[in-house]
């Protein structure tokens, strides 16, 4: 039996952190991810663990540090929020290029352009495309929880990339709630000893990371850089299951949340899940058939499962905490319409931007985007299928 | 196959047997690739100008002045980026250092 506590979102994370003991974490503060190297780096001064932890000027000396310690062999961790994601830009993708299986909490803050420090989802979106495995995480136990199991994705030999697990700020991160853990002997036996092939520090090799790749080269290492994202597929739901025969609580790429005979959905990412699910309870007990499709890995992104998942429904609403200015929907909505392209009868999709900048999104919010799917649903105009909630028009 | 060997990689390896991270786990590989062909001048060695004062060998960044019997031999073009510091210390004017005309394909 687990270890009943109350914890925040940054208390489970450093929680998780302390119970695996990695070998580095390199960090530099920020809102609201600071708690995190802040808590940790009380436990290096207690001697509860014994990590290197690491000071640095910034968080692109944060990333390039865990580069240097990961390829050294080292088990190697680090946290960060908004701009010190997008400082750590250029660096992300050195990582993951490298097979570096570097594990990050990120605490997802609006990007500033205006100054913001609440939850949006704009860091981690920004960095889809750096080749990292995203893990997104609806309250406090599912970021400890995912966070535990990042190690084992990571660090796979078939994945071998670099995990950052997201879970919104303030929200989640500085909400207190009930929390299990799991005892510290258990997450030390589950995550095991980090035992790379090739590392730097390995007296009976040489080793050289990174060199110049000429175009003769580059596409090739891109293209099996491709096929780890896809192993990592297997891997995920591979972890996901053994997790949850130790803990009892079993992860898979998605939560389905009364979707199995749901007309209509909506497809939404960490804490507005929990919101969204007490709006279905709502509705179903009002006999309205409502669903939801709790996105929990959005790289590698699971594409064909969620077709499967929404084939029968027939409208979706996809909700994105961020803007990308596509001007055609959000990242989430783009992917999940892409993936619903080749169902014989998709189901009519809207996008919904939604909680930028921190901007509340209570269950008035959420019923009314399953009441307008249920109106379109019977017959109403779908209308602007790009669509801002609780924007002042 | 051991991808991790560089012996292995070459211009016709594909991406399943390419190295993983392009981490090398070789020393001194950089003699199996030709790292010269986007040089854009030339030294070119002039033998009878030359004493064999071997003031050029030390000074080329990518050892690329092979040296025999105490004595240099001609440039090894396959790693010579083209940087000319052998041509500027030559006292005797012995490397000419011209635009270099590759040919196409």
């Amino acid at each position: 039996m687990g270890i009943r506590d109350r914890l925040s979102g940054n208390e489970a994370i450093a929680n998780a952190m302390k119970q695996i003991n990695p070998d580095v974490m390199p960090a530099f503060p920020i809102t609201p991810s600071t708690e995190i190297p802040q808590y940790f780096s009380q436990f290096v001064a207690n001697g509860e663990v014994d990590t290197e932890f690491v000071t640095v000027e910034s968080e692109h000396s944060a990333m390039s540090a865990c580069i240097g310690s990961e390829a050294a062999g080292a088990r190697t961790i680090t946290a960060t929020s908004s701009a010190g994601l997008a400082l750590m830009h250029e660096v992300l993708y050195v990582a993951a290029s490298s097979r570096l299986p570097i594990t990050l909490a990120c605490v997802n803050r609006a990007l500033t352009g205006p100054i913001n420090i609440n939850a949006d989802h704009g860091d981690s979106m920004g960095a889809r495309d750096s080749g990292w495995i995203q893990i997104y995480s609806e309250n406090n136990q599912e970021a400890y929880d995912n966070f535990i199991q990042a190690f084992r994705i990571g660090e796979h030999p078939d994945v071998q990339l670099p995990v950052m697990v997201c879970q919104d700020g303030f929200i989640t991160s500085h909400g207190v709630e009930n929390i299990e853990l799991i005892e510290a002997e258990k997450v030390k036996g589950f995550v095991g000893d980090y035992c790379p092939q090739n590392y730097m520090l390995n007296p009976n090799e040489t080793i050289a990371h990174g060199p110049y790749d000429s175009p003769v080269y580059y596409m090739e290492h891109k293209r099996q850089q491709l096929e780890a994202m896809k192993n990592a597929k297997e891997v995920i739901l591979s972890i996901g299951k053994e997790f949850g025969e130790m803990s009892g609580r079993f992860y898979e790429f998605f939560e389905s949340y009364k979707l199995e005979d749901a007309e209509v959905a909506i497809v939404v990412l960490n804490s507005t899940a929990g919101t969204a699910k007490d709006v279905v309870d709502q509705m179903r007990a009002e006999g309205k058939k409502a669903g939801l499709l709790k996105l929990r890995i959005f790289r590698p992104f699971p594409g064909e499962e969620i077709a499967e998942a929404l084939k029968n429904v027939k409208t979706v609403a996809i909700m994105d905490r961020h803007e990308g200015f596509s001007t055609i929907g959000g990242p989430v909505f783009s992917e999940v319409r892409t993936a619903l392209y080749d169902l014989p009868n998709p189901p009519k999709t809207i996008s919904y931007v939604y909680g930028l900048g921190g901007r509340d999104v209570r269950t008035i919010h959420i019923e009314s985007i399953y009441n307008e799917l249920l109106a379109i649903k019977n017959g109403k105009d779908q209308g602007e299928a790009y669509r801002y909630l609780g924007v002042r028009e | 196959m051991d991808k991790r060997k560089t012996e292995n990689i070459n211009p016709q390896v594909n991406w399943k047997n390419i190295s993983p991270g392009g981490a090398i786990t070789q020393s001194g590989s950089a003699d199996l690739f030709k790292t010269g062909d986007w040089r854009t001048m030339i030294p070119v060695f002039k033998e009878d100008k030359c004493k064999q004062c071997l003031l050029c060998v030390p000074v080329c960044p990518d050892s690329s002045i092979p040296v025999e019997n105490n004595k240099r031999l001609d440039f090894d073009y396959d790693h010579c980026k083209g940087c000319g510091i052998c041509a500027k210390v030559c006292p005797f004017g012995a490397i000419d250092f011209i635009k270099d005309e590759k040919q196409e394909g």
